[in-house]
């Protein structure tokens, strides 16, 4: 479904902020596949999914969705294969519009936008049946602007809108993190429920080990823009937090393990 | 009562007057408000609505024709920016203002057309040669000649087609594009296509708008458009002021803006009679619209101070 093949990426060449954040990239995707991605603090794992998602174009390499070729598509017809919740709540959605303006918009991603009605009363009845799935009481509340909702509302909203048209492809960078525990949780589990429902091909990217381990069916670990561990099957589901520690300090060359990466 | 009775005669031109302006502050609220870009180029294309209005009146075009011309041109400056904004990279302010510049040398040339040397600044039309659709000298007429009773109708035109636009998928998703660039493009929106086109329909009402203040002045003139990014800012902003709580529907938000328009006339009206310099007007305009941007930017900042000092205090 998804194939990454040798992809470079330096952000700001030629100047002392030379960054090379994808460096040799490579990763293949099964339709219906869950992996979770977990590695350090600018390991390239945000750049990994920009890129994949089309936020600017790579360096070298090519980006396969299906069998599109989309290393040079531009980010707004990559949408049509892809579905994005992003790490900051308010990135996700338009604080500005209402919910269900919001919902039909996520409806025509991949549509020539026309000057038909930009929504209609047929909509807004499917919307208010898939935000009772959420079950934060929204479809009560479908004519309130976004901005009003809270965090864990609008990440839950945004992942809705991502799903609304089924995507070939599933993006969530840590999705979850800037969101209390209790609302996280929540906010996972529907994301679990959706993926499975749908069997949704789909990368998600934590900071949290534990969260790692429990969902998804294959798990990656990058460390310098590229892939250093990659588990699948039982093997996936039997690791444990201390085994996941050890592989990531062999793969980084340092028995120092990161910070950020030990939380959860 | 010598002083209310010349204020009370100069109101229909001040309504007039605003009424017209009221549709350029709509082309501003678009850009300044939906799509969140400050548009410059505004001061060029209300002259160039007004230039090729007028030159096309002088050479036989019929009105409907002409008004559509200069709607037109609007439309093709509106797109100039936003090319330079979108596929050239500048950013929306020097983009517009790269435009207004071009705009200058471009309207003295549309007004100059079939001159020997191709170029003027100032370009007369007489109501009594020419049918014109609007006129200050029949401002106060109870006739069929009353400017009103062609600027509330197309006003009225203007809101009623714009709130169904923005009701439109094509309008949706230029409103996404103001509200969020991030959203629109992940939601498969073509922002730079939007961006061009609300910069577009923005500069199209405010060439609209400059057909009609040409007509109703009598002449178009290359400094007519001057400072008029500032007239729409203040329109659209002391019709926030007045409305903004009451007006919650986009068509009356749209409304206000035209009624801000009236109301910046009477008040500059007001001010006139009151001895003010016409050539201070300008200095008294951009105090006031500097004021009212500020306003909302000291609340914020109080109302931090007020959560910090309220922590402090419980
Ligand atoms: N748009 C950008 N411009 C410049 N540098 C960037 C940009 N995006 C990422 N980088 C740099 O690329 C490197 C990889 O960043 P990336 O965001 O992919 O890390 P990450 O694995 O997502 O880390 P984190 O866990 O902190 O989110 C970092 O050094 C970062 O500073
Ligand atoms: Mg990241």
């Amino acid at each position: 479904m998804l194939k990454i093949e040798n992809v470079y990426k330096t952000f700001n060449p030629g100047t002392i902020n030379e960054k090379r954040a994808l460096n040799g990239l490579n990763l293949e995707l099964k339709e219906g596949e869950f992996v979770t991605v977990i590695g350090g603090n600018g390991a390239g794992k945000s750049t990994m999914l920009n890129a994949v998602a089309g936020v600017w174009g790579v360096d070298s390499g090519r980006i396969l969705i299906g069998d599109v070729d989309v290393t040079h598509l531009p980010e707004y017809k990559r949408a049509q294969y892809i579905g994005r919740v992003f790490q900051d709540p308010m990135m996700g959605t338009a604080a500005t519009m209402q919910i269900e303006e919001n919902l039909a918009l996520a409806a025509r991603r991949g549509k020539a936008r026309t000057l038909r009605s930009g929504i209609t009363k047929a909509e807004r009845e499917e919307y208010r049946e898939q935000l009772k799935i959420l079950d934060l009481g929204l479809e009560e509340r479908m004519t309130a602007k976004v901005g009003l909702l809270s965090g864990g509302q609008r990440q839950a909203l945004t992942l809705l809108m991502a799903t609304l048209r089924k995507p070939k492809l599933l993006l969530l960078d840590e999705h979850t993190a800037a969101l209390d525990p209790k609302t996280a949780a929540k906010v996972l589990e529907a994301t679990e429920k959706i993926v499975q429902k749908n069997q949704l091909t789909t990368m998600m990217i934590t900071h949290n080990m534990r969260d790692a381990i429990a969902h998804g069916n294959r798990l990656i670990m990058m460390y310098d823009g590229h892939i250093v561990v990659d588990v699948s099957g039982e093997e996936k589901k039997n690791l444990t937090v201390e085994q996941l520690l050890s592989l990531f300090s062999q793969a980084s060359g340092s028995s120092e393990v990161d910070d950020k990466l030990v939380l959860g | 009562m010598d002083f209310i009775g010349a204020l009370l005669s100069s109101m229909p031109g001040a309504i007039a007057q605003g009424l017209i302006w009221g549709v350029m502050a709509i082309g501003v609220y678009i850009t300044y408000r939906v799509l969140d870009v400050a548009d410059l180029t505004v001061d060029g294309s209300l002259c160039t609505g007004g230039a090729v209005c007028v030159i096309l009146t002088l050479n036989g075009v019929p009105m409907p024709a002409a008004i559509l011309a200069a709607f037109a041109a609007g439309l093709l400056a509106g797109m100039v920016t936003g090319l330079l904004h979108t596929s050239c990279g500048i950013p929306a302010i020097l983009a517009g203002i790269l435009t207004q510049l071009a705009l200058y040398s471009i309207n003295l040339h549309i007004m100059g057309w079939g001159t020997d040397n191709g170029s003027k600044s100032n370009l007369p039309v007489s109501v009594d040669k020419y049918d014109l659709w609007v006129s200050s000298r029949h401002v106060r007429a109870l006739t069929a000649e009353n400017p009103f009773l062609i600027l509330i109708p197309v006003l009225i035109i203007v809101i009623a087609l714009l709130y169904w636009f923005f009701g439109t998928e094509t309008g949706c998703a230029l409103r996404a594009t103001g509200a969020n660039g991030n959203m629109a493009r992940a939601q498969g929106i073509n922002t730079n296509f939007a961006k061009v086109l609300g910069l577009m329909i923005s500069n199209g009402l405010v060439a609209l708008a400059g057909a009609f203040l040409s007509q109703y002045q009598g002449f178009s003139d290359i400094n007519m458009g001057r400072g008029a990014i500032v007239i729409g800012l203040a329109a659209v902003i002391i019709g926030e002021v007045m409305f903004s709580k009451v007006f919650r529907n986009f068509a009356l938000k749209l409304l206000a803006c035209a009624i801000g328009a009236v109301m910046y006339y009477i008040v500059i009206q007001f001010v006139l009679k009151l001895g003010l310099s016409t050539d201070d007007l300008k200095l008294l305009t951009a105090l006031v619209v500097a004021m009212f941007l500020a306003i909302p930017y000291w609340q914020g900042i109080r109302a931090q101070k007020t959560v910090k000092g309220g922590k402090g205090h419980a």
